[in-house]
């Protein structure tokens, strides 16, 4: 140790930062960054991983943008995101902004909201699947009959399985968000109130013109977090169609689950890389947009 | 003061009690709607646990409490073993990523915090980066590592992802700018070497981080599907989730077997929350805003 001692103290702290980062960045460059570029590099290959690896160019990427069920996954994508995101932003604030509102047995009422937060999606998908099935079985369409309100499809048909996959999905991060919301609430300084009451500003007013401008960061943490979920949805609705899934005729069916399928039942690990890298841009793309608009306004 | 002075006073006074017990009324109205809307929210969960105690041919009832009781779907659920080795898997792979994360994360935050060296900015930037990088482009190049070395189908396999994570590293490196470098100082006059100033100095300072962290890191890891998913093979290496999920499709349509599957694998989160609870919200909080 006699080559340590004759170091100076912020030589031995060099020497000490790095002894402490050697592991994790030797973890950070095999586990996140090369799989990164393989990534990127297996999706200009052909490979079904038994074979050769080939060289396919953009193959894959022309394969991809000539691929009907693409575009559909595409379209589904984004309709969870546009649907989900703005849905649970307003329900949660609505639910924030009244829950801060009151004294009495709130830790109660804040635990009712968040309890859904502790629960794991596999488990609730298959609720909500029971939830949405027919008669006899479904606990919805059992009480439509009770009150005589025809059957609901939810499952079975092309245009209200998303929406009904997309609510437990709504439901299970409303908790989050609303507590979220309410520590934003909370940060309000209280003489901005002060100051709008004695001046009688009715309430619409001060929601508008105080709250709501004030929790913008707040709300832009939770419109891209929230974004980020919905467009990588997977857990929700694989559980909910797993006899077909993403079905009904791939009416549910999102990116992530095209990429699971086309890489672990089809073996088309070329096609399924190029489908990631477009996950990526897509996420990439949609986080950058929300954060320029949200932060100019 | 007169009478008609008191009159007045007590009259001003009734004037302002009408607003205020109208505003009342106003709370105890926000306080039905609001109660409500958190009785609808636990209502999949109620519902998940009421099923799970009926028999079969109570299933199709919408009654909320069993006509008769039954723990049966549970003897029954749990007689094969298969839930009992999926709740290990879980707990265990739950605990020794979590335990992971918080030395690791906690190490790496405290360092690019509190130490000056050359290539600190770099190290940075880069594992900010990851941040950006999607898990899913990750499952593909994973699989195949994993296939290469033999880890699919175990422990390993199934943890090493989630060892580190970068969130968790921003999330302590925050923390540990709360504390003061006169305390990091002061030991190290005192002779301490660094890696005891990080552990017996620093670390107590945080360790309300920590819980945060280790709040997340767990239910992420307890609730995780897609890569356990892909990485397991045999029955025997299933996680929670994914048992469940296979077993869902075994049941098929034996609901209350279901339900009562998914009330084992949702039980012990709940049980964790209403017991830490306040603790739990704090540690949400917490991370979600510095994250």
């Amino acid at each position: 140790m006699g080559f340590y001692k004759n170091l100076s103290i912020r030589q031995k702290q060099i020497v000490w930062a790095w002894a402490f980062l050697a592991l994790p960045v030797v973890f950070y460059v095999v586990i996140r960054f090369y799989p990164t570029g393989n990534a990127v590099l297996i999706s200009f290959q052909d490979w079904n991983l038994l074979g050769d690896r080939t060289w396919a160019g953009a193959e894959n990427y022309l394969k991809l943008w000539h691929d009907p069920v693409f575009w559909k996954v595409f379209r589904n994508t984004f309709a969870y995101l546009i649907i989900g995101t703005p849905v649970s932003l307003v329900i949660s604030f609505v639910i924030a902004y009244h829950l801060d509102k009151l004294r009495f047995m709130h830790g109660f009422l804040r635990m009712l909201y968040f309890l859904p937060f502790m629960t794991s999606a596999v488990a609730m998908a298959w609720v909500w699947r029971w939830f949405y099935q027919p008669v006899p079985i479904g606990l919805f369409n059992n009480f439509l009959a009770a009150v005589g309100i025809p059957q609901i499809e939810f499952l079975r048909s092309t245009t209200n399985a998303l929406p009904a996959i997309l609510a437990p999905a709504v439901w299970a991060g409303l908790g989050f968000q609303v507590i979220i919301f309410m520590a934003g609430l909370r940060a309000i300084p209280k003489s901005y109130y002060e100051a709008a009451r004695i001046d009688g500003v009715p309430w619409w007013t001060v929601l508008f013109e105080i709250t709501i401008p004030l929790l913008k960061p707040t709300i832009v943490f939770i419109v891209v977090f929230s974004s980020i979920g919905f467009l990588r949805i997977f857990d929700h609705v694989f559980n909910m169609t797993t006899n077909d899934p993403g079905g009904p005729l791939n009416s549910t069916k999102p990116l992530v689950l095209m990429i699971y399928q086309s890489a672990f039942t089809d073996f088309d690990m070329g096609y399924a890389a190029a489908q990631t890298v477009v996950l990526f841009l897509i996420l990439l793309l949609v986080s950058l947009l929300q954060l320029r608009i949200l932060r100019d306004r | 003061m007169t009478a008609t002075d008191i009159r007045a006073s007590s009259e001003t006074l009734l004037t302002v009690e009408a607003p205020k017990k109208a505003a009342n009324m106003g709370q105890v109205v926000r306080w039905l709607i609001l109660f409500l809307g958190g009785i609808v929210m636990i209502m999949p969960i109620v519902y998940m646990l009421s099923t799970s105690l009926k028999w079969p041919h109570e299933v199709y009832n919408v009654n909320l409490w069993p006509k008769e009781p039954t723990i049966e779907n549970y003897t029954f659920v749990l007689e094969d073993g298969r839930f009992y080795g999926w709740m290990i898997n879980s707990t265990v792979i739950a605990l020794i990523t979590t335990a992971s994360n918080l030395f690791f994360d906690s190490l790496v935050g405290y360092t690019l915090c509190k130490f000056r060296f050359p290539g600190r900015y770099i190290v940075f930037i880069a594992i900010l980066s990851t941040l950006m990088i999607p898990t899913e482009m990750l499952v593909i190049p994973w699989y195949l590592m994993s296939q290469q070395f033999g880890w699919l189908d175990s422990y390993w396999g199934i943890m090493f992802p989630g060892l580190m994570t970068a969130f968790g590293t921003f999330l302590m490196k925050q923390f540990f700018e709360t504390v003061p470098d006169d305390f990091i100082e002061a030991a190290r006059i005192d002779g301490l070497n660094e890696l005891q100033i990080w552990w017996t100095v620093a670390m107590p300072l945080v360790r309300p981080a920590l819980a945060a962290l280790a709040i997340f890191v767990f239910l992420g890891n307890w609730t995780a599907f897609i890569w356990p998913l892909i990485v397991t093979n045999s029955v025997e290496m299933y996680t929670l989730p994914v048992g469940l999920s296979s077993f869902g499709d075994e049941a098929d349509v034996q609901w209350e077997l279901i339900m009562t599957g998914a009330a084992i694998s949702t039980i012990p989160t709940l049980v964790f929350f209403l017991v830490f609870q306040r603790f739990i919200i704090r540690g949400v909080v917490m991370a979600g805003l510095k994250g």
